[in-house]
């Protein structure tokens, strides 16, 4: 059915023409540290507006009153080591177990004295025998928490433009006309694009990882396996997207309108500079629709939290679901020539 | 094999975009082993017909047989194609370009016989967008010839070619006749159909007007030489001459053109009427003429026309 040796031939030529167009390489390895330079220099303090407290136990387990104040937001965990890590890196101000009578708290966050003060002021409560536990270490920084979304930034532009802007720009010089003449089927030749960009995303994105972890010592708990388990799906996902665009357009000015469409929105909303949260309910439902999204959450939680392959199951099966959806639509609408 | 049997044959075959007739129901056949072409000015539909011959556009109307299959299976195998305009991958070098597109195919031709064949030898490091334009056309039709084919397809493979390219172009295709292979050729360049085809069908506005061997559809259509004068040489003052003359005279291009049967006679009738003999050409009919005798046009208008228009 599909020739392993056709797709290994274009695969081969493919991956030649990128590394020797010299322009595009350098612009690639370029501009993820200089973004990530400029953030970890400017946003160096970070103030976050709201106490967090985290809580031990099921959602209905009893928070003290006092904790029940609309500036402070108040997060379950049954995970124990789930929580302190959180609070080790000042994502949580205080993490308290109302079933043990004990807190925690991070000696070196600011915020965390607050809360404890306001914790152990009512004379009349029991809290004054609660038993006081440390998690010292140093808060997460906006670029910490900003790299996972400036590598996903990259894939998606390296994933849309160098794969739909390559096949339009193949099907209007030609090429496309000239492979059809031959016995080398659509599949195939999609194929051979997507792996060829899939190993060089993974390429360059592992040397601008390390780059930038040498720049600014960004936090990592992670495992690195699930890190690139979920850059390969979100890679997928996103060039799988990129060959519907460039299904049949035979225009590169068209090309380019299309790409700037999809990739703006999700440069916007797809959670790589800001996150969502706090973003209306709708904002929210338009932003899962993007690969993106997934695909940073995923990550984010994975260098931020630790999170293992099972926590993050649930965006690459949704990443998954999308790449099989896209290369379904790709491969019925894909037309060697133009009209 | 039967040598004369058709390796193609069209029926009624008709094409149209757009709300345009390109193609109106053209039907041929082509034998075997011979260099076949296609000739006709731009837009005249050559390069719509030639491509729903490949496969790469699907008639209208009408059915093509390869080796008398309809579903033409082993064309996809059998045929090289040149095509009119086609870049190929940017970044890679000649002998890259020759590797990918062998690899499609079970059985491609000896890579040094491919090389010498198309005289590629001292640019194959070269880098294939950095090629002038006959090294490219070189190139375009080893692509073409990568999986020896018993059929080759080259759409105006000279066009915008030097004299010297043209010349060497020309000596490549009748090497590749010389293998036995099947050409199908089109070409606008007059000049080039007389030097390189067997057989030709001349098209005009997406019919086929005129089909033969160049010297067959020479000698049927013109029994006489061609005298040809300035033609200010033609002033008022001969209305006798003109008479004389009548329908042999024709104007084109700033010529006079006399269909003569005999020069002897025509230079006497001139002379007679002291007509200056300055600039004064004798010589054998053309394609051209033929173009120009079947269509009222010669092909310098037509194209002219068709540029304003239509498309190839």
């Amino acid at each position: 059915m599909i020739s392993l040796r056709n797709i290994r031939a274009l695969f081969i030529a493919r991956n030649k023409e990128y590394y020797r167009d010299k322009g595009s390489l350098f612009w690639s390895f370029l501009v993820p540290p200089l973004i990530v330079a400029v953030i970890g220099f400017a946003f160096s303090r970070q103030d976050p507006a709201i106490f967090s407290v985290g809580v031990l136990g099921a959602p209905q387990a009893e928070a003290p009153p006092v904790l029940q104040q609309d500036y402070i937001r108040t997060i379950y965990y049954d995970d124990l080591n789930r929580a302190t890590t959180q609070l080790r890196y000042q994502q949580l101000d205080l993490l308290y177990d109302p079933q043990a009578g004990k807190y925690w708290i991070n000696p070196r966050s600011v915020n965390g004295k607050a809360v404890e003060k306001l914790l152990r002021v009512p004379a009349d409560s029991p809290q004054m025998s609660m038993e006081r536990a440390e998690v010292p270490g140093r808060a997460i920084r906006y670029v910490d928490w900003v790299i996972p979304g400036v590598l996903g930034m990259n894939m998606m532009f390296s994933a849309l433009f160098g794969v739909g802007y390559v096949i339009v720009r193949y099907r209007k010089n030609g090429v496309l006309k000239r492979l059809q003449a031959t016995p080398v089927k659509p599949a195939e030749f999609l194929l051979a694009q997507a792996l060829s960009r899939l190993c060089i995303l993974l390429i360059v994105s592992t040397i601008v990882f390390i780059v930038c972890k040498l720049m600014v010592n960004f936090l990592m708990l992670g495992s690195y396996s699930t890190l690139y388990i979920i850059a390969i799906c979100g890679n997928l996902a996103l060039i799988a997207l990129a060959l519907i665009i460039a299904a049949r357009t035979a225009s590169e000015e068209a090309a380019n309108g299309i790409l700037n469409f999809f990739s703006f929105p999700m440069l916007l909303l797809s959670g790589v500079w800001f996150s969502l949260d706090q973003a209306p309910e709708w904002l929210q439902g338009v932003a899962a629709v993007f690969p993106l999204t997934h695909m940073v959450s995923a990550a984010r939680s994975v260098m931020l939290e630790g999170a293992t392959l099972a926590d993050v199951a649930p965006q690459l099966g949704i990443l998954l679901a999308m790449t099989i959806v896209f290369l379904i639509i790709a491969a019925t609408l894909f037309r060697w020539r133009e009209d | 094999m039967n040598a004369r049997a058709p390796i193609l044959t069209l029926r009624n075959l008709s094409k149209s975009y757009d709300g345009f007739e390109a193609v109106k129901g053209i039907s041929l056949e082509i034998p075997t082993g011979i260099c076949f072409g296609l000739l006709g000015p731009n837009g005249a539909g050559k390069t719509t017909t030639i491509e729903m011959i490949e496969g790469v556009s699907t008639p209208t109307a009408g059915d093509i047989l390869y080796k008398g299959d309809p579903q033409r299976r082993q064309l996809a195998d059998q045929a090289g194609i040149q095509f009119q305009s086609t870049a190929l991958m940017d970044y890679l070098k000649v002998n890259e370009v020759l590797d990918l597109f062998a690899s499609f195919y079970p059985a491609p031709m000896p890579r040094q016989q491919l090389v010498d064949l198309c005289q590629l030898q001292d640019i194959l490091d070269r880098s294939a967008s950095k090629l002038s334009g006959g090294q490219r056309q070189r190139l375009l039709l080893a692509v073409a010839l990568v999986n020896d084919p018993e059929l080759v397809f080259l759409d105006e493979p000279t066009t915008g070619l030097d004299p010297h390219s043209r010349r060497q172009f020309w000596h490549l295709v009748e090497t590749i006749r010389a293998r036995g292979k099947t050409v199908l050729l089109t070409t606008h360049y007059m000049e080039e159909a007389e030097r390189l085809c067997d057989d030709l069908a001349i098209m005009n506005q997406g019919k086929i007007i005129a089909r033969g061997s160049p010297q067959a559809l020479l000698d049927e259509h013109f029994e006489h030489v061609l005298v040809c004068l300035p033609q200010t040489h033609f002033t008022d003052n001969c209305e006798a001459l003109r008479r004389e003359l009548a329908d042999t005279l024709s104007f084109s291009g700033g010529q006079a053109m006399i269909t003569s049967s005999s020069v002897d006679r025509t230079l006497q009738q001139l002379i007679e009427s002291n007509i200056s003999l300055d600039g004064l050409q004798v010589r054998n009919p053309t394609l051209d003429d033929l173009f120009l005798k079947l269509t009222g046009l010669s092909l310098e208008a037509q194209e002219s026309l068709a540029s304003e228009g239509s498309t190839g």
